[in-house]
Protein backbone atom coordinates (compact mmCIF):
# COMPACT_ATOMS: atom_id res chain seq x y z
CA UNK A 1 0.00 0.00 0.00
CA UNK A 2 0.69 3.39 -0.92
CA UNK A 3 -0.49 6.06 0.40
CA UNK A 4 -0.99 9.49 -1.56
CA UNK A 5 -2.58 12.62 -2.03
CA UNK A 6 -5.59 13.50 -4.35
CA UNK A 7 -4.79 16.98 -6.69
CA UNK A 8 -7.64 16.81 -9.01
CA UNK A 9 -10.95 15.39 -8.75
CA UNK A 10 -12.91 15.64 -12.37
CA UNK A 11 -16.10 14.02 -13.59
CA UNK A 12 -17.24 11.05 -16.30
CA UNK A 13 -15.92 10.91 -19.83
CA UNK A 14 -12.75 13.26 -19.06
CA UNK A 15 -11.62 13.43 -22.92
CA UNK A 16 -8.00 13.84 -24.33
CA UNK A 17 -9.18 16.98 -25.42
CA UNK A 18 -9.20 18.38 -21.81
CA UNK A 19 -5.80 16.76 -21.01
CA UNK A 20 -4.18 17.70 -23.67
CA UNK A 21 -5.35 20.17 -25.93
CA UNK A 22 -5.10 19.50 -29.39
CA UNK A 23 -3.44 22.60 -30.30
CA UNK A 24 -0.68 21.38 -28.60
CA UNK A 25 -0.04 18.44 -31.02
CA UNK A 26 2.62 19.93 -32.88
CA UNK A 27 4.84 19.23 -29.99
CA UNK A 28 5.12 15.49 -29.62
CA UNK A 29 8.27 14.52 -27.84
CA UNK A 30 7.74 13.00 -24.37
CA UNK A 31 9.83 15.18 -23.18
CA UNK A 32 8.41 18.15 -24.09
CA UNK A 33 4.54 17.63 -23.41
CA UNK A 34 4.20 17.81 -20.38
CA UNK A 35 4.09 21.81 -19.79
CA UNK A 36 0.87 21.25 -21.46
CA UNK A 37 -0.72 18.62 -19.21
CA UNK A 38 -4.38 19.76 -18.60
CA UNK A 39 -3.62 23.30 -20.07
CA UNK A 40 -6.72 24.62 -20.28
CA UNK A 41 -7.60 24.06 -16.05
CA UNK A 42 -5.34 27.19 -16.14
CA UNK A 43 -4.71 26.62 -11.88
CA UNK A 44 -3.79 23.16 -11.92
CA UNK A 45 -1.71 23.53 -14.75
CA UNK A 46 0.69 26.71 -13.28
CA UNK A 47 0.87 24.53 -10.46
CA UNK A 48 1.86 21.63 -12.24
CA UNK A 49 4.60 23.70 -14.11
CA UNK A 50 5.72 25.33 -10.99
CA UNK A 51 6.76 22.04 -9.75
CA UNK A 52 4.27 22.14 -6.74
CA UNK A 53 2.33 18.95 -7.36
CA UNK A 54 4.56 16.19 -6.07
CA UNK A 55 5.37 13.15 -7.65
CA UNK A 56 3.00 10.28 -7.11
CA UNK A 57 0.16 12.62 -6.53
CA UNK A 58 -3.47 11.28 -7.67
CA UNK A 59 -5.96 12.50 -10.22
CA UNK A 60 -9.64 10.73 -9.32
CA UNK A 61 -12.07 10.55 -11.91
CA UNK A 62 -15.17 9.23 -12.65
CA UNK A 63 -15.90 6.49 -15.65
CA UNK A 64 -14.13 6.51 -19.30
CA UNK A 65 -11.43 8.80 -18.68
CA UNK A 66 -9.25 9.44 -21.99
CA UNK A 67 -12.16 8.91 -24.31
CA UNK A 68 -11.65 10.11 -27.85
CA UNK A 69 -8.44 11.06 -29.65
CA UNK A 70 -5.48 8.17 -29.46
CA UNK A 71 -3.04 10.86 -28.99
CA UNK A 72 -0.15 9.87 -27.26
CA UNK A 73 0.82 13.46 -25.67
CA UNK A 74 -2.42 13.17 -23.39
CA UNK A 75 0.01 10.20 -21.61
CA UNK A 76 3.14 11.16 -21.94
CA UNK A 77 2.26 14.53 -20.16
CA UNK A 78 0.31 12.94 -16.95
CA UNK A 79 3.56 10.69 -16.93
CA UNK A 80 6.42 13.43 -17.15
CA UNK A 81 4.76 15.19 -14.04
CA UNK A 82 4.26 11.34 -12.25
CA UNK A 83 1.21 11.37 -11.56
CA UNK A 84 -1.27 8.40 -10.96
CA UNK A 85 -4.68 8.19 -12.17
CA UNK A 86 -7.84 6.51 -10.23
CA UNK A 87 -10.90 6.24 -12.21
CA UNK A 88 -14.28 4.13 -12.17
CA UNK A 89 -13.07 3.11 -16.09
CA UNK A 90 -10.70 3.76 -18.70
CA UNK A 91 -11.59 4.53 -22.50
CA UNK A 92 -9.59 1.17 -24.15
CA UNK A 93 -6.88 3.19 -26.09
CA UNK A 94 -5.72 5.45 -23.01
CA UNK A 95 -4.92 2.67 -21.34
CA UNK A 96 -2.92 1.39 -23.68
CA UNK A 97 -1.06 4.13 -24.04
CA UNK A 98 -0.50 3.97 -20.12
CA UNK A 99 0.53 0.74 -20.01
CA UNK A 100 2.66 1.30 -22.95
CA UNK A 101 4.44 4.53 -21.29
CA UNK A 102 3.80 3.13 -17.76
CA UNK A 103 1.81 5.85 -16.38
CA UNK A 104 0.18 4.08 -13.59
CA UNK A 105 -3.37 3.49 -13.92
CA UNK A 106 -5.97 2.33 -11.36
CA UNK A 107 -9.31 1.63 -12.08
CA UNK A 108 -11.04 1.35 -9.23
CA UNK A 109 -14.96 2.04 -10.02
CA UNK A 110 -17.36 4.23 -8.40
CA UNK A 111 -14.50 5.74 -6.75
CA UNK A 112 -14.95 9.17 -5.27
CA UNK A 113 -12.85 11.92 -3.62
CA UNK A 114 -12.25 15.18 -2.58
CA UNK A 115 -9.32 17.21 -3.20
CA UNK A 116 -6.72 16.86 -0.76
CA UNK A 117 -8.04 13.22 0.36
CA UNK A 118 -5.54 11.02 1.58
CA UNK A 119 -5.46 7.69 -0.71
CA UNK A 120 -4.25 4.30 0.04
CA UNK A 121 -3.84 2.39 -3.09
CA UNK A 122 -3.34 -1.39 -2.99
CA UNK A 123 -3.32 -4.19 -5.76
CA UNK A 124 -6.83 -5.85 -4.55
CA UNK A 125 -8.37 -1.96 -2.87
CA UNK A 126 -8.66 1.93 -2.96
CA UNK A 127 -9.10 3.31 0.61
CA UNK A 128 -10.11 6.56 0.89
CA UNK A 129 -8.44 7.82 4.49
CA UNK A 130 -9.91 10.95 4.36
CA UNK A 131 -13.60 9.38 4.25
CA UNK A 132 -12.88 6.34 5.59
CA UNK A 133 -14.19 4.67 1.70
CA UNK A 134 -13.16 1.43 0.47
CA UNK A 135 -12.92 0.78 -3.31
CA UNK A 136 -12.31 -2.51 -5.04
CA UNK A 137 -9.36 -2.38 -7.18
CA UNK A 138 -10.46 -4.07 -11.32
CA UNK A 139 -6.89 -5.57 -12.17
CA UNK A 140 -5.83 -4.00 -15.70
CA UNK A 141 -6.30 -6.62 -18.94
CA UNK A 142 -3.81 -9.93 -18.17
CA UNK A 143 -2.96 -9.77 -21.46
CA UNK A 144 -0.40 -6.83 -21.22
CA UNK A 145 1.03 -7.61 -17.52
CA UNK A 146 4.07 -8.79 -19.84
CA UNK A 147 3.98 -5.14 -21.11
CA UNK A 148 4.23 -3.84 -17.60
CA UNK A 149 6.48 -6.07 -16.11
CA UNK A 150 8.84 -4.81 -19.16
CA UNK A 151 8.43 -1.42 -17.98
CA UNK A 152 6.36 -0.59 -20.91
CA UNK A 153 6.04 -1.17 -24.64
CA UNK A 154 10.04 0.13 -25.90
CA UNK A 155 11.53 -2.17 -23.59
CA UNK A 156 9.19 -4.98 -24.33
CA UNK A 157 9.53 -5.01 -28.06
CA UNK A 158 13.27 -4.06 -27.72
CA UNK A 159 13.35 -7.45 -25.75
CA UNK A 160 11.45 -9.59 -28.70
CA UNK A 161 13.58 -8.25 -31.25
CA UNK A 162 16.79 -8.98 -29.17
CA UNK A 163 14.74 -13.12 -28.83
CA UNK A 164 14.11 -12.91 -32.30
CA UNK A 165 17.72 -11.42 -33.78
CA UNK A 166 19.46 -14.45 -30.91
CA UNK A 167 17.07 -17.64 -32.85
CA UNK A 168 18.27 -16.46 -36.20
CA UNK B 1 -19.23 -22.62 -31.80
CA UNK B 2 -19.23 -19.67 -34.94
CA UNK B 3 -16.92 -17.13 -35.29
CA UNK B 4 -17.76 -13.28 -36.01
CA UNK B 5 -16.07 -11.44 -38.84
CA UNK B 6 -13.61 -9.64 -36.15
CA UNK B 7 -13.24 -13.12 -34.88
CA UNK B 8 -12.49 -14.52 -38.18
CA UNK B 9 -9.95 -11.98 -39.57
CA UNK B 10 -8.02 -12.46 -36.18
CA UNK B 11 -7.68 -16.34 -36.33
CA UNK B 12 -6.65 -16.24 -40.15
CA UNK B 13 -4.50 -13.09 -39.06
CA UNK B 14 -2.39 -14.89 -36.18
CA UNK B 15 -2.47 -18.33 -37.86
CA UNK B 16 -5.19 -20.20 -36.27
CA UNK B 17 -7.89 -21.85 -37.21
CA UNK B 18 -10.35 -20.52 -34.71
CA UNK B 19 -10.52 -18.15 -31.95
CA UNK B 20 -12.63 -17.35 -29.24
CA UNK B 21 -13.35 -14.06 -27.04
CA UNK B 22 -10.79 -13.53 -24.59
CA UNK B 23 -8.14 -15.11 -25.93
CA UNK B 24 -4.77 -13.11 -26.71
CA UNK B 25 -3.64 -13.55 -30.31
CA UNK B 26 -0.84 -11.25 -32.05
CA UNK B 27 -2.64 -10.74 -35.66
CA UNK B 28 0.10 -9.96 -38.78
CA UNK B 29 -0.59 -6.47 -39.60
CA UNK B 30 -2.26 -5.91 -43.22
CA UNK B 31 -1.89 -2.14 -43.41
CA UNK B 32 -0.28 0.33 -40.08
CA UNK B 33 -1.85 3.89 -41.05
CA UNK B 34 -0.39 7.27 -39.43
CA UNK B 35 -0.59 10.99 -40.24
CA UNK B 36 1.63 13.66 -38.72
CA UNK B 37 1.75 11.53 -35.79
CA UNK B 38 4.53 9.99 -37.56
CA UNK B 39 6.73 12.15 -36.17
CA UNK B 40 6.46 10.29 -32.62
CA UNK B 41 6.26 7.46 -34.16
CA UNK B 42 9.44 7.65 -35.93
CA UNK B 43 11.02 8.70 -32.04
CA UNK B 44 9.38 5.82 -30.41
CA UNK B 45 10.78 3.24 -33.18
CA UNK B 46 14.02 4.63 -33.04
CA UNK B 47 14.58 4.27 -29.16
CA UNK B 48 13.27 0.43 -29.46
CA UNK B 49 16.24 0.10 -31.44
CA UNK B 50 18.72 1.51 -28.87
CA UNK B 51 20.96 -0.27 -27.70
CA UNK B 52 20.32 -3.08 -29.53
CA UNK B 53 22.96 -3.01 -31.94
CA UNK B 54 20.20 -3.30 -34.35
CA UNK B 55 19.52 -1.45 -37.43
CA UNK B 56 16.00 -0.14 -37.32
CA UNK B 57 14.40 -1.57 -40.02
CA UNK B 58 10.61 -1.72 -41.13
CA UNK B 59 8.98 -4.99 -41.30
CA UNK B 60 7.31 -3.91 -43.94
CA UNK B 61 7.41 -0.56 -45.80
CA UNK B 62 4.42 -1.29 -48.81
CA UNK B 63 1.98 -2.11 -45.75
CA UNK B 64 2.83 1.46 -43.89
CA UNK B 65 0.65 4.43 -45.09
CA UNK B 66 1.01 7.82 -44.39
CA UNK B 67 -0.99 10.43 -44.64
CA UNK B 68 -0.32 14.51 -43.61
CA UNK B 69 -4.10 15.57 -42.99
CA UNK B 70 -4.37 17.24 -39.43
CA UNK B 71 -2.63 20.93 -40.23
CA UNK B 72 -2.45 20.87 -44.16
CA UNK B 73 -1.02 23.30 -45.06
CA UNK B 74 1.49 23.62 -42.47
CA UNK B 75 -0.13 26.31 -39.77
CA UNK B 76 3.25 26.39 -37.65
CA UNK B 77 7.00 25.97 -38.46
CA UNK B 78 7.15 23.33 -36.11
CA UNK B 79 4.86 21.54 -37.96
CA UNK B 80 6.07 22.16 -41.36
CA UNK B 81 9.13 20.69 -39.44
CA UNK B 82 7.95 17.65 -38.46
CA UNK B 83 6.30 17.19 -41.87
CA UNK B 84 9.85 17.69 -43.03
CA UNK B 85 11.36 15.22 -41.01
CA UNK B 86 8.50 12.61 -42.15
CA UNK B 87 9.22 13.39 -45.59
CA UNK B 88 12.99 12.87 -45.17
CA UNK B 89 11.68 9.56 -43.30
CA UNK B 90 9.52 8.23 -45.60
CA UNK B 91 11.96 8.98 -48.85
CA UNK B 92 14.91 6.71 -47.14
CA UNK B 93 12.56 3.86 -46.31
CA UNK B 94 10.23 3.84 -49.57
CA UNK B 95 6.89 4.22 -47.96
CA UNK B 96 5.36 4.36 -51.63
CA UNK B 97 1.55 4.56 -49.57
CA UNK B 98 2.60 8.56 -48.73
CA UNK B 99 0.38 11.42 -49.75
CA UNK B 100 1.41 14.95 -48.98
CA UNK B 101 0.15 18.41 -49.18
CA UNK B 102 -1.47 18.11 -52.69
CA UNK B 103 -4.42 19.23 -54.25
CA UNK B 104 -5.20 15.84 -56.31
CA UNK B 105 -3.89 12.62 -53.92
CA UNK B 106 -4.10 14.42 -50.64
CA UNK B 107 -7.40 14.73 -47.97
CA UNK B 108 -8.12 13.42 -44.77
CA UNK B 109 -6.43 9.43 -43.52
CA UNK B 110 -9.57 8.08 -43.08
CA UNK B 111 -10.74 9.05 -46.67
CA UNK B 112 -7.60 8.64 -48.29
CA UNK B 113 -7.37 4.81 -47.32
CA UNK B 114 -10.74 3.28 -48.71
CA UNK B 115 -10.77 5.71 -51.96
CA UNK B 116 -7.07 4.57 -52.63
CA UNK B 117 -8.40 0.77 -52.91
CA UNK B 118 -5.87 0.35 -49.47
CA UNK B 119 -8.29 -1.68 -47.37
CA UNK B 120 -10.08 -4.82 -47.96
CA UNK B 121 -12.31 -7.07 -46.43
CA UNK B 122 -10.64 -9.34 -43.91
CA UNK B 123 -7.59 -7.19 -43.61
CA UNK B 124 -6.32 -6.03 -40.22
CA UNK B 125 -5.83 -2.23 -40.11
CA UNK B 126 -4.13 -0.25 -37.46
CA UNK B 127 -4.20 3.46 -37.14
CA UNK B 128 -2.52 6.13 -35.05
CA UNK B 129 -5.77 7.60 -34.42
CA UNK B 130 -8.91 6.94 -32.63
CA UNK B 131 -11.23 7.09 -36.29
CA UNK B 132 -9.38 4.15 -37.54
CA UNK B 133 -12.72 2.27 -36.93
CA UNK B 134 -13.48 4.26 -39.61
CA UNK B 135 -11.90 1.08 -42.28
CA UNK B 136 -14.40 -1.46 -40.96
CA UNK B 137 -16.96 0.07 -43.31
CA UNK B 138 -15.15 -2.04 -45.85
CA UNK B 139 -15.59 -5.48 -43.62
CA UNK B 140 -11.60 -5.15 -41.91
CA UNK B 141 -10.89 -5.37 -38.86
CA UNK B 142 -9.61 -1.51 -38.23
CA UNK B 143 -8.53 -0.04 -35.05
CA UNK B 144 -6.98 2.73 -33.59
CA UNK B 145 -3.28 2.42 -31.49
CA UNK B 146 -0.98 5.01 -29.46
CA UNK B 147 2.27 6.00 -31.55
CA UNK B 148 4.68 3.98 -28.90
CA UNK B 149 2.55 0.37 -30.11
CA UNK B 150 2.77 2.05 -33.68
CA UNK B 151 6.58 1.71 -33.41
CA UNK B 152 6.46 -1.76 -32.35
CA UNK B 153 4.10 -2.74 -35.09
CA UNK B 154 6.54 -0.76 -37.62
CA UNK B 155 9.29 -3.18 -35.96
CA UNK B 156 7.62 -6.19 -35.52
CA UNK B 157 4.77 -6.64 -38.48
CA UNK B 158 2.43 -7.53 -35.81
CA UNK B 159 0.24 -6.43 -32.82
CA UNK B 160 1.38 -7.54 -29.75
CA UNK B 161 -1.44 -9.10 -26.98
CA UNK B 162 -4.75 -8.17 -28.89
CA UNK B 163 -7.54 -9.95 -26.74
CA UNK B 164 -10.34 -11.15 -28.80
CA UNK B 165 -12.94 -8.55 -28.66
CA UNK B 166 -16.80 -9.79 -27.91
CA UNK B 167 -18.59 -8.43 -30.54
CA UNK B 168 -22.09 -6.52 -30.50
CA UNK B 169 -24.67 -7.45 -33.35
CA UNK B 170 -26.73 -3.98 -34.39
CA UNK B 171 -29.29 -5.00 -36.65
CA UNK B 172 -30.74 -1.49 -38.21
CA UNK B 173 -33.69 -2.23 -39.91
CA UNK B 174 -36.32 0.15 -42.12
CA UNK B 175 -35.83 2.95 -44.88
CA UNK B 176 -34.44 6.18 -43.78
CA UNK B 177 -37.10 9.11 -44.31
CA UNK B 178 -35.94 12.05 -46.36
CA UNK B 179 -33.48 14.45 -44.89
CA UNK B 180 -32.60 11.81 -42.44
CA UNK B 181 -29.10 9.73 -43.12
CA UNK B 182 -26.34 7.70 -41.79
CA UNK B 183 -25.22 10.35 -39.28
CA UNK B 184 -28.47 10.68 -37.84
CA UNK B 185 -28.40 6.65 -37.45
CA UNK B 186 -24.96 6.79 -35.50
CA UNK B 187 -25.64 9.46 -33.52
CA UNK B 188 -28.56 7.60 -32.37
CA UNK B 189 -26.95 4.90 -31.64
CA UNK B 190 -24.24 6.40 -29.65
CA UNK B 191 -27.08 8.39 -27.70
CA UNK B 192 -28.52 4.52 -26.96
CA UNK B 193 -25.22 2.75 -26.36
CA UNK B 194 -23.57 6.01 -24.18
CA UNK B 195 -19.89 7.02 -24.77
CA UNK B 196 -18.34 3.84 -22.99
CA UNK B 197 -21.34 1.68 -23.56
CA UNK B 198 -19.20 -0.33 -26.39
CA UNK B 199 -15.90 -0.14 -24.88
CA UNK B 200 -13.84 -2.99 -25.64
CA UNK B 201 -16.51 -4.39 -27.78
CA UNK B 202 -16.59 -4.35 -31.37
CA UNK B 203 -19.63 -3.14 -33.28
CA UNK B 204 -20.89 -5.92 -36.19
CA UNK B 205 -23.51 -3.77 -38.46
CA UNK B 206 -26.33 -5.61 -39.90
CA UNK B 207 -30.24 -5.43 -41.20
CA UNK B 208 -31.76 -4.09 -44.34
CA UNK B 209 -31.13 -0.20 -43.89
CA UNK B 210 -27.27 -1.35 -43.84
CA UNK B 211 -27.71 -3.05 -47.01
CA UNK B 212 -29.03 -0.52 -48.69
CA UNK B 213 -26.51 2.12 -47.68
CA UNK B 214 -23.18 3.19 -49.54
CA UNK B 215 -19.63 2.56 -48.13
CA UNK B 216 -20.16 6.18 -47.51
CA UNK B 217 -22.72 5.81 -45.20
CA UNK B 218 -21.12 2.77 -43.59
CA UNK B 219 -17.48 4.69 -43.42
CA UNK B 220 -19.69 7.28 -41.71
CA UNK B 221 -20.63 4.77 -39.26
CA UNK B 222 -17.97 2.81 -38.36
CA UNK B 223 -16.09 5.73 -38.01
CA UNK B 224 -18.25 7.47 -34.78
CA UNK B 225 -18.24 3.25 -33.43
CA UNK B 226 -15.17 4.58 -31.12
CA UNK B 227 -17.44 7.50 -29.66
CA UNK B 228 -20.00 4.20 -27.94
CA UNK B 229 -16.21 3.11 -27.26
CA UNK B 230 -16.10 0.39 -29.47
CA UNK B 231 -12.97 -0.76 -30.18
CA UNK B 232 -14.45 -1.41 -34.06
CA UNK B 233 -16.80 -1.10 -36.29
CA UNK B 234 -17.32 -3.32 -38.88
CA UNK B 235 -19.93 -3.86 -41.97
CA UNK B 236 -19.38 -7.33 -43.08
CA UNK B 237 -18.46 -7.19 -47.03
CA UNK B 238 -21.37 -7.05 -49.65
CA UNK B 239 -21.88 -6.38 -52.95
CA UNK B 240 -21.53 -2.85 -52.29
CA UNK B 241 -18.24 -3.44 -50.89
CA UNK B 242 -16.89 -5.00 -54.07
CA UNK B 243 -18.59 -2.02 -56.19
CA UNK B 244 -16.98 0.56 -54.25
CA UNK B 245 -13.41 -1.15 -54.49
CA UNK B 246 -13.57 -2.23 -58.45
CA UNK B 247 -15.96 0.90 -59.37
CA UNK B 248 -14.58 4.13 -56.93
CA UNK B 249 -11.15 2.37 -55.45
CA UNK B 250 -9.57 1.23 -58.57
CA UNK B 251 -8.79 -2.33 -57.35
CA UNK B 252 -8.04 -4.55 -59.67
CA UNK B 253 -7.41 -7.97 -57.34
CA UNK B 254 -10.40 -10.60 -56.41
CA UNK B 255 -12.01 -9.12 -53.30
CA UNK B 256 -13.30 -11.96 -50.82
CA UNK B 257 -15.72 -10.72 -48.25
CA UNK B 258 -15.47 -11.80 -44.66
CA UNK B 259 -18.80 -12.87 -43.41
CA UNK B 260 -20.11 -13.94 -39.65
CA UNK B 261 -20.88 -17.87 -39.58
CA UNK B 262 -24.78 -18.38 -38.81
CA UNK B 263 -24.00 -19.27 -35.23
CA UNK B 264 -21.62 -16.42 -34.26
CA UNK B 265 -21.76 -15.90 -30.78
CA UNK B 266 -22.60 -11.96 -29.72
CA UNK B 267 -22.53 -10.65 -26.41
CA UNK B 268 -26.06 -9.09 -27.20
CA UNK B 269 -27.93 -7.64 -30.10
CA UNK B 270 -28.73 -4.03 -30.52
CA UNK B 271 -31.90 -3.13 -32.84
CA UNK B 272 -32.62 0.15 -34.22
CA UNK B 273 -35.68 0.60 -36.79
CA UNK B 274 -35.06 3.81 -38.79
CA UNK B 275 -38.12 3.94 -40.29
CA UNK B 276 -39.29 6.97 -37.51
CA UNK B 277 -35.71 8.06 -36.88
CA UNK B 278 -35.82 12.14 -36.51
CA UNK B 279 -32.66 14.01 -37.63
CA UNK B 280 -30.27 14.07 -34.73
CA UNK B 281 -27.70 16.17 -32.80
CA UNK B 282 -25.27 15.56 -30.30
CA UNK B 283 -25.30 18.55 -27.46
CA UNK B 284 -22.36 19.75 -25.76
CA UNK B 285 -19.95 18.45 -24.28
CA UNK B 286 -20.28 14.62 -24.93
CA UNK B 287 -21.10 12.64 -28.40
CA UNK B 288 -23.48 10.57 -26.58
CA UNK B 289 -25.75 14.21 -25.77
CA UNK B 290 -28.24 13.34 -28.44
CA UNK B 291 -31.62 14.16 -28.62
CA UNK B 292 -33.99 15.33 -31.88
CA UNK B 293 -33.16 18.18 -33.63
CA UNK B 294 -36.21 19.83 -32.86
CA UNK B 295 -35.64 19.88 -29.12
CA UNK B 296 -33.41 21.88 -29.56
CA UNK B 297 -34.67 24.40 -33.05
CA UNK B 298 -33.91 27.91 -32.47
CA UNK B 299 -30.36 28.79 -31.27
CA UNK B 300 -28.81 30.48 -32.44
CA UNK B 301 -25.23 29.45 -34.52
CA UNK B 302 -22.19 31.26 -35.13
CA UNK B 303 -20.14 28.89 -37.27
CA UNK B 304 -22.00 26.21 -39.47
CA UNK B 305 -19.10 23.13 -40.54
CA UNK B 306 -19.45 20.69 -42.92
CA UNK B 307 -16.82 18.16 -43.72
CA UNK B 308 -14.23 16.06 -41.54
CA UNK B 309 -13.58 12.00 -41.93
CA UNK B 310 -17.10 12.02 -41.06
CA UNK B 311 -19.18 13.85 -43.54
CA UNK B 312 -17.02 15.79 -45.92
CA UNK B 313 -17.92 12.76 -48.95
CA UNK B 314 -19.29 14.00 -52.24
CA UNK B 315 -22.96 13.01 -50.95
CA UNK B 316 -22.79 14.80 -48.15
CA UNK B 317 -21.56 18.10 -49.98
CA UNK B 318 -24.16 17.16 -52.85
CA UNK B 319 -26.96 17.63 -49.56
CA UNK B 320 -25.16 20.60 -48.56
CA UNK B 321 -25.37 22.50 -52.31
CA UNK B 322 -28.75 20.99 -52.76
CA UNK B 323 -30.06 22.78 -49.83
CA UNK B 324 -27.89 26.07 -50.79
CA UNK B 325 -28.02 26.13 -54.39
CA UNK B 326 -29.83 29.68 -55.21
CA UNK B 327 -30.15 30.64 -51.70
CA UNK B 328 -27.87 32.45 -48.99
CA UNK B 329 -26.09 31.71 -45.94
CA UNK B 330 -27.78 33.90 -42.91
CA UNK B 331 -25.62 36.87 -42.73
CA UNK B 332 -25.41 36.07 -38.91
CA UNK B 333 -23.47 33.25 -38.94
CA UNK B 334 -20.70 32.01 -41.52
CA UNK B 335 -20.35 28.50 -42.48
CA UNK B 336 -17.17 26.81 -43.68
CA UNK B 337 -17.07 23.69 -45.66
CA UNK B 338 -13.91 21.11 -46.10
CA UNK B 339 -13.91 18.83 -48.59
CA UNK B 340 -12.35 15.27 -46.99
CA UNK B 341 -10.25 14.39 -49.87
CA UNK B 342 -8.85 16.24 -52.65
CA UNK B 343 -10.47 13.72 -55.11
CA UNK B 344 -13.94 14.75 -53.35
CA UNK B 345 -12.82 18.33 -53.89
CA UNK B 346 -12.53 17.79 -57.72
CA UNK B 347 -15.34 15.87 -58.07
CA UNK B 348 -17.41 18.53 -56.03
CA UNK B 349 -16.06 21.10 -58.51
CA UNK B 350 -17.14 19.14 -61.33
CA UNK B 351 -20.90 18.49 -60.11
CA UNK B 352 -20.99 22.54 -59.72
CA UNK B 353 -21.51 21.34 -56.01
CA UNK B 354 -18.36 23.96 -54.89
CA UNK B 355 -20.26 26.97 -57.15
CA UNK B 356 -23.56 26.69 -55.44
CA UNK B 357 -21.98 26.67 -52.17
CA UNK B 358 -19.54 29.67 -52.48
CA UNK B 359 -22.45 31.52 -54.08
CA UNK B 360 -24.21 30.73 -50.95
CA UNK B 361 -21.53 32.52 -48.90
CA UNK B 362 -19.69 29.10 -47.73
CA UNK B 363 -16.28 29.13 -47.39
CA UNK B 364 -14.57 26.05 -49.15
CA UNK B 365 -11.13 25.03 -47.81
CA UNK B 366 -8.31 22.50 -48.77
CA UNK B 367 -8.58 19.28 -47.96
CA UNK B 368 -8.00 17.95 -44.64
CA UNK B 369 -9.13 18.19 -41.07
CA UNK B 370 -9.26 21.91 -40.49
CA UNK B 371 -11.56 23.09 -38.08
CA UNK B 372 -12.54 19.36 -36.83
CA UNK B 373 -9.72 19.17 -34.25
CA UNK B 374 -9.62 23.57 -33.96
CA UNK B 375 -5.79 24.05 -34.35
CA UNK B 376 -5.19 25.17 -37.61
CA UNK B 377 -8.32 27.33 -38.84
CA UNK B 378 -12.05 28.07 -38.21
CA UNK B 379 -11.21 29.06 -34.45
CA UNK B 380 -14.24 29.74 -32.37
CA UNK B 381 -15.06 32.70 -30.00
CA UNK B 382 -15.64 32.43 -26.41
CA UNK B 383 -19.28 31.98 -25.71
CA UNK B 384 -19.82 31.40 -29.52
CA UNK B 385 -21.95 28.17 -30.72
CA UNK B 386 -20.91 25.84 -33.81
CA UNK B 387 -23.10 23.32 -35.42
CA UNK B 388 -20.69 20.63 -37.02
CA UNK B 389 -20.60 17.87 -39.07
CA UNK B 390 -17.81 16.51 -37.63
CA UNK B 391 -17.38 13.49 -34.73
CA UNK B 392 -16.50 15.13 -31.83
CA UNK B 393 -18.22 17.87 -29.36
CA UNK B 394 -15.46 17.91 -26.42
CA UNK B 395 -14.56 21.04 -24.43
CA UNK B 396 -12.08 22.39 -26.68
CA UNK B 397 -12.19 20.15 -29.11
CA UNK B 398 -12.43 22.92 -31.89
CA UNK B 399 -10.21 25.21 -29.99
CA UNK B 400 -11.79 27.17 -27.46
CA UNK B 401 -12.69 25.35 -24.31
CA UNK B 402 -15.48 28.36 -24.00
CA UNK B 403 -17.14 27.44 -26.47
CA UNK B 404 -20.14 25.32 -27.56
CA UNK B 405 -20.08 22.45 -30.41
CA UNK B 406 -23.29 20.38 -31.92
CA UNK B 407 -22.56 17.85 -34.11
CA UNK B 408 -25.45 16.79 -37.15
CA UNK B 409 -25.79 15.56 -40.37
CA UNK B 410 -24.68 17.99 -43.85
CA UNK B 411 -28.97 18.03 -43.75
CA UNK B 412 -29.44 19.61 -40.60
CA UNK B 413 -26.06 21.88 -41.29
CA UNK B 414 -27.12 23.06 -44.25
CA UNK B 415 -30.57 23.79 -43.68
CA UNK B 416 -29.30 25.48 -40.51
CA UNK B 417 -26.91 27.73 -42.68
CA UNK B 418 -29.73 29.21 -44.11
CA UNK B 419 -31.94 30.45 -41.25
CA UNK B 420 -28.86 30.98 -39.04
CA UNK B 421 -30.46 28.93 -36.20
CA UNK B 422 -30.75 25.34 -35.65
CA UNK B 423 -32.67 23.56 -37.99
CA UNK B 424 -34.73 20.82 -38.44
CA UNK B 425 -34.19 20.12 -42.12
CA UNK B 426 -37.70 18.99 -42.92
CA UNK B 427 -38.91 21.95 -41.76
CA UNK B 428 -36.95 24.41 -43.48
CA UNK B 429 -38.74 26.28 -45.89
CA UNK B 430 -42.05 25.60 -44.77
CA UNK B 431 -43.65 29.14 -43.52
S1 LIG C 1 -11.30 15.09 -39.71
FE1 LIG C 1 -11.30 15.31 -37.49
S2 LIG C 1 -11.91 13.32 -36.66
FE2 LIG C 1 -11.31 13.04 -38.83
S3 LIG C 1 -9.16 12.44 -38.73
FE3 LIG C 1 -9.23 14.65 -38.98
S4 LIG C 1 -9.16 15.48 -36.89
FE4 LIG C 1 -9.69 13.32 -36.74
Amino acid sequence: MSAASVVLVLGDDVSTDVIYPGRYMATVLPAETPQYAFADLGVFNAKLKAGAVPAGSVVVAGKNFGCGSSREQAVSALKGHELAIVAGSFARIFLQNAINLGLRLIEAPGVTAAEGDELAIGVTEVVNLTSGRRYAVRSLPAARQAIIEAGGLIPYTRKRLLGRSAAR
Amino acid sequence: MGMTVVQKILARASGRSEVAVGDVVEPAVDLAMSHENAALVINQFQAIYEGTGLEPTLWDAARIAIVFDHRVPAESPKTATNQKRIRGFVGINGIAKFHDIRGDRGGICHQILPESGYVLPGAVVVGTDSHTTSHGALGAFAFGVGATEMASIWALGHAVNVEVPATIKVNVSGVLPPMVGPKDVILHLVGKLGAAGATFRVLEFHGDAIRAMSTSGRLTLCNMAVEAGATSGIVPADAETIRYLKEEAGVLEAVHPVVPDRDAAYERTVDVDVSALAPQIACPHTVDNVRPVSEVAGRHVDQIVIGSCTNGRLDDLAVAAGILKGRKVASTTRMLVFPASGRIYQQALEAGYVADLVRAGAVVMNAGCGPCLGVHEGALGDGEVALSTTNRNFKGRMGNPASDVYLCSPAVAAASAVTGVITDPRQEGKP
